[in-house]
């Protein structure tokens, strides 16, 4: 076995996994607190991309130096992406919440958002893909090995590390978090002591869109082009290793996704390329039928 | 709530909308030539716009809450009060039978075509609604069906030479194998995965047909399916488009007849039964992947059939038109309808298709306003435009 | 003769917890039968256990409607509804966009067997087999004395009508034994009453075996051949209304805070 071949395809794995990871979180906490699969989930991330693009570029051409352009671009497009998965819950989700509408009428709303957010980025910009300038720095840290784990993808795996020990440190020993908790076990109970469950469900939507939108400009930056289409694969993909993971499950959306990003970035690797989003189908298919409750989330009796 | 406080309110919300979306409705980026075009204009626009929608919204919420506090019963939209009164609706429906037998003679072969598309969709929209309708499950790889019936035709006429009548009832076959085979380990999951996963078999399917090259000629495509002959002549262009029509309305005939049939029968009961509650259901003696799977495979089994009639009609096909998208739209075709009605489901396909096709100024906005359509009727009206009053059965004493 | 359900060792267990530990309970031929227990003693899960919708962790569940025993463990509920075991639901779980007649047809369904081509082409067997199920679907309303709401939505209906409609529908699917999990919860003394009655002409004409939960205890004393109590899902006492009365463990167990239940 050509060991350099499977090194690269390990930390090419890794860089996936982390960037799914990023994406999956959102799902796994909106599922954790409201049972619903956000369908516009991938699209948050692909309209961070398009912001951090955006501005990026517009300050750029301004002059501003590189190290600047790059923290405003990432800020905006935190701050958009999570000012969209704001708006988007109290548009898509919280009237049907509000008139206790069957969770198949909340997942049409969200296929429904996803069409719209999509075409809507389509309408505006372009159907084209756009190039995206390399917003990570080049660097060395351990030559001569660069071109098997990149300093891009090193930051991409930092970056994912710090965000999950801060969503963790979120949801583990803040107010807010044990909020959270509290409303993902019982809705009724949690607004009975007080907490407001609609704070909580927005806070979470703008939490888990932020972390989307971080995914987004680090992989539109790796990879160096961006398209209206972006978010759905890579939405589709993300919940698959939520659902992995098991869905709910924080760490699990985390184990989940870099199973993913290995299996797929080993099958690509040896076996075909042309079927890796096949792959990811059959993995999510298979996942659904065999363990619906994944790695780590609970299987539910229903009460009768 | 005052005025000026609506007003206030939809101020906010219009600066809201005016700041979320700056970046992608305002700027656009020229990276190429390295030019950044402002469309200050849009901003406007989109400030304008919110501040109305935003009050109508406000305005439509309230009005839904107020209904929803009235008795359920005797409230009938002004569609219900024409479809359950005969008078009207008899001579409407005979009407609108007329209408659809001279439409070829009437109108260009063009409109005829568009027609034909849009007659496939109520199809597509009404075998759906078995499966979403009726049973209840939420499949969103419906298109993927669809697909198997056109390539049987496309496939089996290139290998075999198989002709369109034979392929009509075999595409239709070979769907609700595809159906019952999918469906058979999924259907036991709840809701919202066995969306997501038959979404993940239309993709499956899709991409196979993308990829496997010697088996699908990949995206090229498979060109020059023979329409179908009349008697064994082969007709002139217009001639087999008009032939083509009359075969589409005849099938949609027999599917709103089965339909109808099924509704009010021991299969279609059950499948009711079993959206409204799946515990009580099994407990009445109902085997619940049995009855679901019965669903599946019809609806599958018409999307197939639809796909020889679509294939025979573009004489041209290749996995593009089979994306999860067509599956969304033909979702949204019953939805907007409403769910379960059958006259719903045809206006909403009709509506839906025909539209964008005649208002050529609207046609780039199609999607996008697909993706608004589902996201305000689920919101403002789950039931559809013309909610579904089931059909009870009335007792008559003997 | 052997009992027409007889259960034996039957524990059922989530995670730690044991709903039901070992119990045994049989009924027989004719009975009425009742368990009772406090709140959260394990009642309705051993209604779940035997009807198929939980699987017991261990124990056995046979049935003998006729001379042949079988093991019902295992089998999926509509599999158990079709040996003869049909149940009503201590939440009522009526098919809500149905009338009252549909709902009872729906009852018919395990007993009648019309599929996808029967219903399309629509020939004598099929249109003979809907006659049927609607005749015998109105014949019992009237037995239970719902007939005048046949053609009501089932939610509609005033709340003791809609239990009653529950045991309708069990009713339809032709049972041997009849489980009604508390059926004179949220009724008045006077529906009480006719409830008893109704169970009673339902032993007596329709020859079917009756096994209730309930906590009114007028009524499940005046009703009961055998009474079984538990309490934290082990079995405390059997017996007749008048030796359950004088059991000490049962009035330390439950009848002490009668006054909470009643």
């Amino acid at each position: 076995m050509d060991f350099d071949y499977f090194s690269y395809l390990f930390f090419g794995g890794l860089t996936r996994g982390s960037i799914y990871a990023l994406i999956a979180l959102g799902y796994t906490m909106v599922y954790g607190i409201i049972q619903l699969i956000n369908f516009a989930h991938g699209e948050i991330y692909m309209i961070g991309a398009f912001t951090g693009l955006i501005i990026a570029s517009v300050l750029t051409m301004m002059g501003l130096p590189s190290l600047a352009v790059i923290i405003i671009a990432a800020a905006a497009a935190i701050i958009y992406a999570s000012a969209y998965g704001f708006t988007i819950e109290k548009i898509a989700y919280k009237p049907l919440r509000d008139a206790n509408a069957p969770r198949l009428s909340a997942l049409i709303s969200a296929i429904g958002m996803s069409l719209f957010l999509q075409n809507y980025v389509l309408l505006a910009q372009t159907s084209d893909f756009l190039p995206f300038p390399s917003l990570i720095p080049d660097f060395e840290f351990w030559e001569p090995y660069s071109h098997i784990w990149t300093s891009a993808e090193l930051v991409i795996f930092i970056t994912t590390v710090i965000v999950m020990i801060l969503l963790t440190f979120l949801i583990k020993f803040t107010k807010i978090g044990k909020a959270m908790r509290a409303t993902s076990q019982d809705k009724t109970m949690a607004s009975l002591l007080g907490i407001n469950v609609n704070r909580v469900i927005t806070f979470t939507f703008v939490v888990g869109s932020a972390t989307a939108a971080i995914g987004g400009i680090l992989i539109a930056s790796h990879i160096g082009q961006i398209n209206f289409y972006m978010g759905f694969i890579a939405g589709i993909k993300a919940f698959v290793a939520a659902v992995l993971g098991g869905i709910g499950s924080i760490p699990g959306a985390v184990i989940g996704a870099l199973i993913l990003g290995w299996t797929e970035s080993f099958f690509t690797g040896y076996i075909s390329s042309d079927y890796e989003d096949v792959f990811a189908f059959l993995f999510l298919v298979g996942i659904l039928i065999l363990r619906p409750s994944g790695i780590l989330g609970k299987s539910e009796t229903q009460k009768v | 709530m005052t005025a000026t406080g609506e007003i206030k309110k939809s101020v906010l919300v219009s600066l809201w909308f005016m700041f979320l979306t700056f970046p992608i409705m305002v700027i656009r980026v020229n990276t190429v030539q390295d030019v950044v075009e402002w469309r200050w204009l849009n901003m406007a626009y989109i400030g304008i716009g919110t501040f109305f929608i935003s009050m109508l919204w406000r305005y439509m919420i309230r009005r839904k809450e107020r209904e929803g506090k009235k008795e359920k019963t005797d409230n009938l939209s002004f569609a219900q009060k024409i479809i359950l009164d005969k008078k009207i609706f008899i001579p409407l429906v005979a009407l609108t039978g007329l209408f659809i037998i001279v439409f070829p003679h009437m109108f260009s072969m063009y409109q005829t075509n568009i027609m034909i598309s849009a007659l496939i969709y109520v199809m597509l929209g009404l075998g759906l609604n078995i499966v979403i309708g009726l049973a209840g499950l939420l499949d969103l790889g419906y298109v993927a069906f669809f697909a198997v019936g056109a390539y049987s035709y496309a496939l089996l006429n290139l290998h075999y030479g198989l002709v369109f009548w034979l392929a009509l009832p075999l595409g239709g076959f070979l769907a609700l194998i595809f159906g019952v085979i999918l469906g058979y380990p999924v259907l036991r999951l709840r809701g919202d995965y066995l969306a997501i996963v038959t979404l993940g078999f239309g993709e499956i399917i899709r991409l196979v047909l993308e990829n496997w090259n010697e088996f699908s000629f990949g995206p090229s495509g498979i060109p020059n399916i023979p329409k179908p002959p009349l008697f064994g002549v082969d007709l002139s262009l217009s001639g087999s488009i008009i032939y083509l029509y009359y075969i589409i309305v005849g099938l949609v005939i027999f599917t709103i007849f089965v339909i109808n049939r099924l509704e009010n029968s021991r299969i279609g009961r059950a499948w009711i039964a079993l959206k409204d509650d799946e515990i009580a259901c099994q407990a009445m003696g109902i085997d619940k992947a049995r009855t679901k799977l019965r669903a599946f495979g019809l609806g599958a089994m018409w999307a197939g059939m639809a796909g020889v009639i679509f294939a025979a009609k573009t004489t041209f096909i290749n996995p593009a038109s089979f994306t999860i998208w067509e599956s969304v739209i033909i979702l949204c075709t019953v939805v907007l309808g409403g769910m379960g009605s059958i006259t719903g489901v045809i206006s909403g396909a009709l509506l839906l298709i025909l539209l964008p096709e005649y208002l050529r100024a609207f046609s780039e906005f199609r999607m996008i306003i697909f993706g608004a359509v589902l996201v305000l009727m689920m919101v403002f009206r789950p039931g559809g435009i013309i909610n579904n009053v089931r059909k009870t059965y009335k007792f008559q004493k003997t | 003769m052997k009992p027409i359900l007889e259960v034996k060792n039957m524990t059922m267990a989530f995670g730690g917890l044991k709903a039901i530990d070992s119990l045994d309970i049989s009924i027989h031929q004719g009975e009425i039968a009742a368990l009772i227990g406090p709140n959260g003693a394990g009642k309705t899960t051993f209604f779940n256990c035997i009807t198929g919708i939980y699987k017991p962790t261990s124990g056995d569940i046979f049935i003998c409607p006729h001379e042949k025993q079988e093991r019902l463990n295992g089998l999926k509920p509509n599999i158990v509804t079709k040996k003869g075991l049909a149940r009503t639901f201590q939440n009522i779980r009526l098919f809500s966009s149905m009338t009252v007649l549909e709902n009872v047809m729906i009852g018919c369904h395990s007993i009648t067997k019309a599929g996808v081509l029967g219903a399309i082409f629509k020939n004598a067997a099929t249109k003979a087999e809907e006659n049927f199920i609607v005749e015998k679907a109105y014949s019992i309303l009237e037995k239970i004395g719902i007939e005048m709401y046949v053609d009501e939505l089932a939610t509609n209906l005033p709340y003791g009508a809609q239990r009653r409609l529950e045991i309708a529908r069990a009713m339809a699917t032709d049972p041997f034994l009849l489980l009604l999990d508390e059926p004179a919860a949220g009724m008045n003394p006077m529906e009480t009453k006719s409830l008893d009655d109704l169970i009673i002409k339902l032993r007596d004409e329709e020859n079917v075996s009756i096994l209730l939960i309930e906590h009114d205890m007028k009524l499940v004393m005046s009703l009961s051949d055998n009474i079984h109590v538990v309490d934290y899902g082990k079995k405390i006492a059997e017996g007749t209304p008048e030796q359950i009365k004088s059991n000490p463990d049962v009035i330390k167990a439950y009848l002490g805070d009668e006054s909470e239940d009643a």
